[in-house]
């Protein structure tokens, strides 16, 4: 039988596959120990930066809970002294703010979003620049933009408060909207050219539907962020003790319950306060974990 | 049966073609033994068995979907990073059990190398620097050792005399070939015993994927080859021995015959195998 074994003492190959060999064999326990030690740090790093928000999240849990009731859920709120408040017209407040301000600044926010991903020109530089600066703004200075221009005209209401959280969600839904669409692989846009399709066909039957997934994430999570924003609110929508339900007059909301209550000096009011904290931690988690279970569900679809 | 009386080819005649179709054995580098894969539970790739010898060229050939890059990719354990694969049956490296747990998986890669699809330099890394990438991670910090390991690779992947005089240039200023045979380089300068290579030309142009093929006739004096095509005629070109795989009727696939190549090509003795290689489907 014949055998193409070399003979080890000759061969180069050989002799330099026995040297490499010896050395990653003498090297592997070192190896291992930096490869243990660098995932060591890197999960105890984790375990630091996630304490704080498991802190908040268990603290908010235990002191807002027991204040969770029916009255909670169905009454305004009332004076310090007058037992069964809640926080009614503050739920009623920001689904409605949340709601306006969605509707708005959704389809505003997409639609340049959609001009963003589609257009490199310097119109397109401008927009995309001054999204990123508007993203960084603090929202009191919205807040004071909402008072100045609504406010200052009309008076305090839950549009103004509208207003103020769509100009808040506005630039984070054109960068979402942006970044969905533009991850869409050039060659579904191309495929849809090579077709005889228009621009708009395209960006209608092709891009956006194919974004899909991401821009509801992005979506959700701008409304998310809108929700839980105080200052805009408070420089808006003035807050209103009873029941409103109209828009065009002072309206309550979550924010303004917690930022109110929480320095009053009476407990069960500090109580009412912790308990819409966690309502609106909850809402938001329904919204960021809604969003990332639909953009899964719509992307199992597409197989 | 073939009447042998009848010659294979022009000029040829059985005695002779028998002498072609059983290359000799050399030693059994790597022993497959009912090698199963399974993704979750549901099997791709099943109950496969042959052994890869020295010095030879083994190619795995079916059509898509009948496993074999994955079965592949089991070979230096590329489906430990895959949580929900599982790979049963036995696979030998000269005396090592390549999934036994005492088994190193980083040692083990370091003598059954790997080259891709597509080519994928270390972006970020010289030619040089890509070159002796492996070694690196495996300890090797000799500059001597690297630089003689370096050249040597890439001398074997016939890239030495056109980068000899930009090494530090970056890899991504190579043409797609040249950037495919710097992977191989990559791949050869650990000195691997065994060389996987998945489908290396199928991102490659022709002449690109024939400078490729001859390389890898070049190779297997020094490392012993195991490579997946779907090219048929590729398989045909390059190989000693074939293994052709085919999905059964579980979608799994499973070997349906394993020869020297020009057996396999020209008399298999599985009636799907010559259908295959007779392009009837696949």
């Amino acid at each position: 039988m014949t055998t193409l074994s070399f003979d080890a003492s000759s061969d180069p190959i050989l002799v330099r596959r026995e040297r490499i060999q010896s050395v990653a064999a003498a090297s592997l326990g070192r190896r291992k120990i930096y490869s243990k030690i660098a995932v060591g740090v890197c999960w105890a790093f984790l375990v630091v930066a996630i304490i704080p928000l498991v802190a908040v999240i268990v603290y908010v849990v235990i002191k807002g809970l027991p204040a969770w009731s029916t009255d909670f859920f169905t009454h305004p709120t009332y004076p310090e002294g007058i037992p069964g408040g809640g926080v009614w017209n503050a739920i009623v407040g920001t689904a409605e703010i949340g709601f306006i301000g969605t509707a708005v600044a959704v389809p505003l926010g997409l639609l340049c979003g959609l001009f963003l991903a589609e257009s490199d020109g310097r119109a397109a530089a401008a927009v995309r620049f001054t999204a990123d600066v508007m993203t960084g703004v603090p929202s009191i200075t919205i807040g004071i933009f909402g008072y100045i221009a609504i406010v200052k005209n009309f008076g305090y209401s839950g549009l103004a408060g509208a207003f103020s959280i769509g100009i808040i969600m506005l630039p984070v839904i054109i960068r979402a909207g942006e970044t969905a669409i533009r991850g869409v692989p050039g060659h579904l846009n191309e495929a849809a050219l090579a077709l005889g399709a228009r621009r708009a066909t395209i960006a209608r039957k092709v891009v956006v539907p194919a974004a899909m997934p991401g821009i509801i994430t992005g979506v959700l999570l701008a409304v998310a962020r809108g929700l839980g924003e105080t200052a805009p609110l408070l420089l808006t929508i003035f807050g209103n003790q009873y029941m409103q339900w109209n828009p065009t007059k002072p309206m309550n909301a979550l924010p303004l319950v917690i930022f109110e209550n929480s320095s009053q000096p009476y407990a069960d009011l500090v109580q009412i306060a912790w308990g819409a904290a966690l309502l609106l931690m909850v809402v938001v988690l329904i919204l960021s974990v809604g969003s990332r279970v639909l953009a899964a569900v719509l992307q199992k679809e597409r197989r | 049966m073939i009447d042998p009386t009848t010659p294979l080819e022009k000029g040829v005649s059985l005695n002779t073609a028998q002498v072609l179709l059983e290359p000799p054995l050399g030693r059994k580098v790597m022993e497959l033994d009912d090698v199963t894969v399974a993704f979750a539970g549901r099997k791709a790739v099943r109950d496969v068995s042959f052994d890869v010898h020295e010095g030879e060229i083994t190619a795995l050939i079916g059509p898509s979907g009948s496993g074999k890059t994955t079965l592949l990719r089991a070979l230096n354990r590329m489906h430990d990073t895959v949580r929900t694969a599982s790979v049963t049956g036995r696979i030998m490296l000269g005396d090592t059990d390549v999934n036994a747990g005492s088994t190193d998986a980083t040692l083990l890669r370091s003598r059954v190398g790997m080259v891709f699809q597509r080519p994928n330099p270390f972006p970020t890394m010289s030619i040089y620097e890509n070159a002796v990438a492996g070694l690196k991670f495996n300890g090797v910090r000799k500059k001597a050792l690297l630089d003689e390991a370096a050249e040597s690779a890439l001398i074997g992947a016939a890239l030495w005399d056109s980068v000899r005089d930009r090494l530090k240039a970056h890899a991504s200023t190579l043409s797609g070939g040249e950037q495919q045979r710097l992977c191989i380089a990559r791949a050869l300068a650990v000195e691997p015993e065994v060389l996987l290579m998945d489908e290396p030309t199928s991102a490659l142009d022709p002449i690109a994927t024939k400078r490729i093929e001859e390389l890898v006739g070049e190779l297997k004096h020094r490392v012993t080859i195991i490579i997946v095509t779907h090219n048929m005629q590729q398989a045909m070109r390059v190989s000693d021995r074939c293994a052709f795989l085919l999905m059964g009727e579980d979608k799994a696939g499973e070997l349906i015959e394993f020869g020297p190549t020009a057996k396999l090509f020209s008399e298999p003795t599985d009636p799907r195998t010559l259908d295959y290689v007779n392009g009837r489907f696949g």
